[in-house]
């Protein structure tokens, strides 16, 4: 996101937006002029008038932004939905790729170097999946459930789910199943709602949680 | 209480003949500072004593010096038995059904029982939202128990008012009672840190945090610095040899953080609790077999009559035999209530009587022997089709 700068003369000071805010309009007059000052976030809605003389210093800036953040905040609460979900659910921390930054691929060539930003661009990718599942996991509405039951009411932290065991043959359903078998089993029945599409959205994001919480457990598929 | 209960108890793994000997004299002198009243009883005691030194008694024998000065030397506890239903997590009946007929169906186990128990005993977590309509629910099916009913607090009852509505229906959730020859006390240990006033918490957010068994935002579980002075006090006037139960949500010990499996101050509280010669203490919350013993105290876990929880994935006591991981496929399955027999030396024998499956004992001797006597049967998983299997 960018910083739209439509005057230029608290350009330096506003600058400070960009890190704390990630994108803010900002509409100033000449400070000689005397007329208030008005900043506005990128969502072109929320802003904020500020008196000719100010901003000034840096700080001055950080405060500005924060004040606009705090407000765009409140308007969406759930813009910091992986955050909150960090902080109630224990999630387990993805592969560690660290090692292959500098390393070329297969293409050889200076664009297919792995670096520092795909790293983390895949972990914050990968793990984003698994939070959403965890919000999933922990949400009876998301699940459909007719009961009000949600999976870590039978599950805390995904425990009991043993995902590396499957596929396997589940002489309850009589047939083979599949880890997505039986979370829609789950769903059906305990949780008392209609059965996720399979590669919906819900179904995408369990399957990502529940697998990630059993890391390091060797795959055994088959055991019962 | 025989000498074989003394001998296991203090003992714990084998122990060489001096240290048994030197424990039971401790007891001995132990039991001589309650004597004041009955001095010739001192004499009596040194003269076992002497007759010890002598090796012409086996050490053991001294246990039999213990006396309780409240009450007359052949005071004998008369064994009896009560009942007990926890963790039902109640939703109103028009949200979930479920919760509500397995409910119903634990308190037509408790008024089948023949002859009747002495009382039932609630374990906590009535509700699941801590709604008034889901505590009034539960109070009116409870009213279906024959028996006298003794009511807990758990977490889920407590976090949306801050137990308003729960003390309106049952009282205060702190309280003790006497029953032939036994003192129970009764904590709410479910006190948890102010972590809701900073986060700006709706009551609901609050009470939707608590039930969260995962939720790691909560605080952990505490009995509390009021509650254990009010314990200390309530205790003081027992003798050593006073039989004692208490009842705590909570497991009074450390098990598992991450899910509150765990009381916080419960080192103070077994502090408090340590120097009773017989104490048990049976907690909800967990949902699940669980059987601990740390000294003379027992420990023993309810079952739920919703749901069953996983087995912690680290601490589990060495004493407890799982259930093994209950079958989703059969409704019900690793749910359940059950009985409570009150021996005569104030241990207990734990029946868990699991629906569809073969209830199982838990008894005093196998925590007494330390595992060696008396080790409880697994239960068998059920088949699929929700009956026992063969």
């Amino acid at each position: 996101m960018k910083l739209s700068i439509l005057s230029t003369k608290s350009a330096v000071v506003l600058g400070v937006l960009t890190a704390v805010v990630g994108g803010a309009v900002v509409s100033t007059r000449d400070s000689a002029s005397a007329e208030p000052v008005t900043v506005m976030l990128c969502d072109g809605e929320t802003q904020v008038t500020l008196n000719a003389n100010g901003p000034v210093t840096a700080d001055d800036g950080r405060e500005v932004a924060a004040k606009l953040m705090a407000e765009w905040l409140a308007k969406n609460p759930q813009a910091q939905w992986e955050k909150d979900v960090r902080e109630r659910h224990r999630l387990v921390e993805s592969h560690d790729n660290s090692t292959l930054v500098g390393q070329q691929s297969v293409q050889e060539g200076t664009w297919s170097t792995v670096t520092a930003l795909d790293v983390v661009t895949w972990k914050r990718e990968t793990e984003k999946l698994v939070a959403e599942g965890a919000l999933v996991f922990h949400d009876g509405k998301r699940l459909g459930s007719t009961v009000a039951v949600s999976c870590d009411m039978c599950h805390p932290d995904a425990s009991n789910t043993h995902p590396e065991t499957y596929p396997k043959f589940q002489s309850q359903l009589g047939r083979v199943a599949l880890l997505r078998d039986m979370i829609n089993w789950c769903v059906e029945h305990p949780v008392r709602g209609k059965p996720l599409a399979v590669d919906g959205p819900e179904m995408r994001a369990l399957e990502a949680y529940i697998t990630a919480q059993r890391k390091g457990v060797p795959l055994d598929y088959g055991k019962r | 209480m025989s000498n074989d209960k003394i001998r296991f108890r203090r003992g714990g793994n084998v122990k060489s003949v001096e240290t048994k000997w030197y424990e039971d004299r401790e007891a001995v002198m132990r039991g001589l500072m309650n004597l004041d009243r009955r001095s010739f009883m001192k004499v009596a005691s040194a003269a076992a004593a002497a007759v010890m030194t002598q090796g012409i008694f086996h050490p053991r024998s001294f246990a039999n010096v213990v006396i309780d000065p409240n009450t007359t030397d052949d005071r004998k506890i008369e064994p009896f038995r009560f009942a007990y239903i926890s963790d039902s997590h109640l939703y109103e009946r028009k949200v979930n059904d479920r919760f509500v007929r397995s409910l119903l169906r634990a308190v037509d186990d408790v008024n089948r029982l023949d002859p009747q128990p002495d009382f039932v005993f609630y374990g906590g977590d009535l509700a699941q939202l801590g709604a008034a309509a889901e505590l009034e629910l539960g109070a009116q099916i409870l009213k279906n128990v024959k028996a006298p009913l003794r009511m807990m607090v758990g977490e889920h009852d407590w976090y949306l008012d801050m137990g308003e509505k729960w003390r309106e229906l049952f009282g205060e959730p702190t309280y003790s009672f006497d029953h032939k020859g036994i003192h129970f006390v009764v904590l709410n240990s479910v006190v948890e840190k102010d972590f809701w006033t900073a986060r700006g918490m709706t009551p609901q957010q609050r009470m939707q945090t608590v039930a969260g068994l995962d939720n790691g935002v909560q605080s952990p579980f505490t009995v509390g610095d009021t509650q254990r002075a009010w314990l200390e006090k309530d205790l003081a006037r027992f003798a050593d040899s006073h039989p004692i139960v208490v009842f705590s949500h909570s497991p009074l010990y450390k098990l598992y953080k991450n899910w509150n499996f765990w009381t916080d101050d419960a080192d103070e509280v077994q502090a408090i609790l340590k120097r009773f010669q017989s104490c048990v203490v049976i907690h909800g919350h967990t949902h699940q077999l669980l059987t601990n013993r740390v000294g003379n105290i027992h420990f023993h876990g309810l079952l739920s009559t919703a749901w069953p929880w996983p087995y912690a994935p680290e601490g589990l006591p060495p004493l407890t035999v799982q259930m093994n991981r209950p079958n989703p496929f059969s409704p019900h399955d690793g749910c359940g209530d059950g009985v409570v027999n009150v021996l005569a030396d104030g241990y207990v024998d734990k029946i868990y009587s699991l629906w569809n499956r073969n209830p199982v004992t838990v008894s005093a001797a196998y925590l007494n022997s330390v595992r060696r006597r008396g080790r409880p049967r697994r239960s068998s998983r059920p088949t699929e089709h929700g009956g026992n299997p063969r």
